[in-house]
């Protein structure tokens, strides 16, 4: 459009040169600032939103992401209960959306009287944490102002970055169903909950608040979201079912209730009662700032010169190594940093290039733990063997990450087909764009055949395996804003593959002894398939009695077993599964459970 | 089955007794059973130019009972129980009838009936029997005759004699049959002639050159069976007739089957003695006659090419011979074969006129 109207101006321009205003006057008139709000009204597929079904989920990510970092911020184990509500017309589902409402929600079962049976695909997501709440002012600002957030200007892991999810997601509910999101927070027993009803003003970027009154809450403290939307419910591949899965494999921490729409609850146990180790707000490192950046800190720094700058703006850059890089940008350590001109910050960018500078600190990284990964596998996944493996922090750019990969192999798992990828970064599952992640390059290029799992040339192994890669990082190289595949760094891939390779070396020795003891097993059986058949010749050639064909048949069973070794130690080793733990439980399994606990 | 080494039937079944009862005692003993049987194939033979067959030479086969042996051990062991069976009932059942007996014994049943041919053969040679001992019988022809030959058979019923005149089927022939231990014979030809292909047999019936050459004619219709071998022994032995063997001019002709039919075979080494007819010469295509003849010929492929070297090496038969020896590296030597039939391109009937009477004329273009 912009292009356009800029031709039709120089057009104009020459043509008409006798008017009397400037055509400048006229198109100044139409140009104006562009809301992010507006602006994401036009392209909510850069966020996640593409469709009915993703965005459904990418609704219930942002939340639950929300919701996760709020509560480990807060040390507090995360509780969380979600519920997706079908707002549409079938009258069936209806029926059953009011009974899993029972079954779930032990307070304030407001039942949703504005259900009007004309919309399809219309859901309500609700999602309720034992979070730390929020204030009663910020309220509007955080779910209804887009860009507004605590994670954006800092470097430390977190599981959101941007501050755009959790509003994107109110807004993306307003502009398809035209309601408010609703609010309820509590921060402490001691004050009321308070109950917000909010809008944005797409033109402003600014809450609109609907509704706003005190409530009581039996809850000590944590917060309620409820947000209707256009959706589109499915299970199987990119559902939420999956993701609240493999939520839950790699945050073993947090304990997730879920009713689905068809008012099937879920319930995603924790596996430890320990929260991950809190991750440290860090520096930035000065490989990773490039010059627009570097100008922008030296506009902003309160040092004073520019070798302080370095020093104190900085990770891992000492008074030394700050005047080495001056060295090596030939500027003046004494000069002000206000005052050096865009030459000398391009310089300084160059000369940290050249200097050699410690990688950056890795406390502010807090991998999952192979031992907790292990867990959230055996608690998710009915296999026979597990796997995880850490990987001591590594650098991209400046950015330090840690890759953690796992294996969970055999068991109920699919034996035919391609081996499962589940891909996470900073705990959050990815489930779209497998193809164009590195992870799924990476594990691609391993050679599984070495760790006896079948595989085609260049493409994921194949068998009843789920491999699991998680990359922890401050900062996670996106391939794309809606934050859906990891973006191919040498570094990165090179790590993925030490650490799936460490995951199939012990793969390797269980796969080959499980085959092993297949394969005997195998000929046992063949062996003893045809000792009666032996047994009965004999008897038919030399005429004995049945005691003697028993006799013959044992014996020969004794004979083979001295020559074989007793069949003891083949029994499969059954894994550490626990079936409690994994009660990934239907309806019935959760009300049972519930009745005991009564 | 004649000779020294005949056995009575009932020694038959004692003998399968004897070897169940081997492996009886040693499963009682707490040993992994066995069972022995010479091993069945061209390098445990030897040639025995004295009486002009392959014998066994002592290499033995032990088949213990392992988990790779398992299925055949037992079928064995079934398989010489059903024979126990056959000849104590004084019945037979053909190869086939066998192989779908075994269909009753589940999991130890064979797939296909080579298996269960191959489980036979082993029970012969441990025994050291023809498999018609055993009460088994093949499926197979035994061969068609024609010519000067009366075959003195009985009526299956009545037991009477009958008489076989094999100068009255017309352009028919008369059918060897599956066993031949009972037949004998009148006859005054001058020799038999044993032809491979139906053919050229087909051709010399219809054009009578028994009469003409006062001979049997045999047509064996590729590799001899059993039964066709044994009742030219029998025919030649009997009568005090040579046997000529007019075959193509290729390996398959020399090595296969009048190797076979002269001497035996690697699989069959144990009753070759019986199934051998040593007084056969060999008067069909030679590389010389491909060359004397100008033959119109046909390229060697690669599996004939291997089959002569493979005769070469491995053959007692061959090696015994420097006639064949040459013979067959000659062929080598000029990349191609000829068939019977290629004596055509002289003449439909060149081959009685002017081929076999020169050939059975002239010894020195015989090979041995």
């Amino acid at each position: 459009m912009a292009k356009k109207k800029g031709k039709k101006r120089q057009t104009k321009k020459s043509t008409n040169s006798n008017k009397k205003r400037p055509i400048a006057h006229e198109l100044a008139k139409k140009q104006r600032e562009i809301s992010v709000a507006e602006f994401f009204e036009k392209n909510r597929h850069l966020l996640g939103f593409d469709n009915p079904k993703k965005a459904l989920l990418t609704t219930v990510k942002e939340a639950v992401d929300n919701a996760l970092d709020a509560c480990e911020e807060a040390k507090i184990l995360p509780e969380i209960n979600l519920q997706i509500v079908d707002l549409s017309s079938k009258p069936e589902v209806k029926k059953e959306v009011e009974e899993g409402q029972t079954v779930l929600v032990t307070e304030e079962t407001e039942k949703p009287e504005d259900i009007k049976p004309k919309y399809e695909d219309r859901y309500r997501v609700i999602i309720e944490d034992n979070g730390p709440g929020i204030v009663k002012k910020q309220i509007p600002n955080i779910f209804a102002k887009l860009l507004y957030g605590s994670k954006f200007h800092t470097l430390k892991q977190n599981r959101g970055q941007q501050g755009i999810g959790i509003s994107a997601a109110a807004l993306y509910g307003q502009l398809t169903t035209g309601k408010p999101v609703r609010i309820t927070s509590k921060i402490s027993p001691k004050s009321p909950a308070h109950y917000y009803e909010l809008k944005i003003d797409t033109q402003k970027n600014k809450p609109e608040i609907i509704k706003e009154k005190k409530v009581e809450w039996n809850k000590e403290h944590g917060t309620k979201i409820e947000i209707d939307l256009e959706g589109k419910y499915q299970s199987g591949g990119k559902s939420v079912d999956r993701y609240l899965k493999q939520t839950a494999i790699a945050n073993p921490h947090v304990t997730i209730i879920y009713a689905s729409p068809q008012a099937k609850q879920m319930v995603f146990p924790s596996a430890v009662k320990e929260l991950p180790e809190e991750s440290k707000e860090i520096k930035p490192h000065p490989l990773g700032v490039e010059l627009g950046r570097m100008i922008k800190m030296l506009n902003i720094t309160k040092a004073r010169t520019v070798a302080s700058f370095l020093h104190s703006d900085f990770s891992r850059v000492g008074s030394g190594t700050a005047k080495k890089i001056c060295e090596n940008a030939s500027v003046p350590p004494k000069t002000k940093p206000k005052k050096a001109t865009r030459e000398m910050a391009e310089r300084i960018v160059h000369g940290i290039k050249k200097t050699r500078i410690m990688n950056p600190p890795t406390n502010c990284i807090s991998p999952i733990g192979a031992e907790a990964l292990e867990k959230g596998l055996k608690k998710e996944i009915k296999a026979e063997f597990y796997a995880a493996v850490t990987r001591s922090p590594a650098v991209y750019r400046g950015n330090p990450f840690v890759i953690e990969a796992g294996v969970a192999y055999g068991g109920e798992q699919n034996p035919e087909g391609k081996s499962k990828v589940l891909r996470f970064a900073n705990r959050v599952p990815l489930l779209y764009q497998p193809g164009g992640c590195a992870v799924t390059q990476s594990i691609s290029e391993t050679n599984w055949r070495s760790y006896g799992l079948s595989q085609s040339r260049g493409s994921l192994p194949q068998g009843p395996c789920t491999i699991v890669v998680h990359i922890a990082s401050v900062w996670v190289p996106f391939t794309s804003e809606s934050k859906e595949a990891i973006a191919h760094y040498p570094e990165i891939v090179k790590e993925i593959k030490l650490a799936v390779q460490e995951c199939g070396r012990k793969l390797s020795s269980y796969v080959r002894k499980k085959k092993k003891i297949v394969a005997e097993k195998k000929k046992r059986d063949y062996i003893e398939t045809y000792i009666p058949h032996i047994g009965d010749a004999l008897k038919e050639l030399l005429s004995l009695k049945v005691k003697d064909k028993k006799k013959v048949e044992k014996l020969l069973k004794k004979i083979l077993e001295k020559k074989r070794g007793k069949l003891k130690n083949i029994k499969v080793h059954k894994a550490d599964f626990d079936e409690n733990l994994a009660l990934e439980g239907d309806k019935k399994n959760a009300r049972k459970k519930e009745k005991k606990e009564e | 089955m004649p000779g020294k080494k005949k056995r009575k039937k009932s020694d038959v079944s004692s003998e399968i007794k004897k070897v169940a009862k081997g492996v009886y005692s040693k499963i009682l003993k707490k040993k992994q059973p066995e069972l022995e049987s010479p091993l069945r194939s061209l390098s445990n033979v030897e040639y025995n130019s004295d009486d002009g067959y392959f014998e066994l030479s002592g290499k033995t086969k032990k088949r213990t009972l392992t988990a790779a042996s398992a299925k055949t051990f037992a079928q064995i062991l079934r398989m010489m129980s059903l024979s126990k069976n056959l000849i104590e009932k004084d019945d037979i059942a053909s190869k086939r009838e066998a192989y779908y007996i075994s269909k009753n014994w589940d999991e130890a049943r064979f797939k296909e009936q080579p298996e269960s041919d191959s489980a036979m053969d082993d029970i012969e040679a441990m025994m050291m029997v023809n498999r018609e001992q055993l009460g088994f019988i093949p499926e197979e022809k035994g061969g068609e005759v024609a010519g000067k030959l009366k075959v003195i058979d009985k009526d299956p019923d009545t037991g009477k004699q009958l008489k076989i005149d094999c100068t009255k089927f017309g352009s028919g022939a008369y059918s060897i049959p599956i066993s031949v231990e009972h037949l004998k014979f009148e006859t005054k030809a001058k020799f038999v002639l044993a032809i491979e292909t139906a053919g050229m047999f087909q051709r010399l019936v219809k054009h009578k050159y028994w009469k003409k050459a006062n001979c049997i004619l045999v047509s064996m219709g590729g590799v001899p069976t059993r039964a066709c071998r044994r009742f030219i022994r029998k025919l030649s032995e009997d009568k005090k007739i040579p046997v000529y063997v007019f075959t193509d001019g290729d390996p398959y002709g020399y090595g296969s089957i009048y190797r076979t039919l002269k001497v035996g075979s690697g699989n069959a080494a144990h009753i070759n003695e019986f199934f051998c007819v040593p007084n056969a010469h060999f008067i069909g295509i030679t590389p010389q006659d491909i060359e004397e003849y100008k033959l119109p010929t046909h390229p060697l492929k690669d599996v004939d090419i291997k089959k002569i070297k493979d005769l070469l090496k491995n053959d007692p038969f061959i090696q015994h011979h420097a006639k064949w020896k040459k013979a067959l590296k000659k062929l080598k030597a000029m990349k191609v074969r000829a068939e019977q039939q290629a004596l055509a391109k002289h003449g439909l009937n060149f081959v009685i006129s002017d081929y076999l009477p020169k050939k059975i004329k002239n010894r020195k273009t015989w090979l041995p």
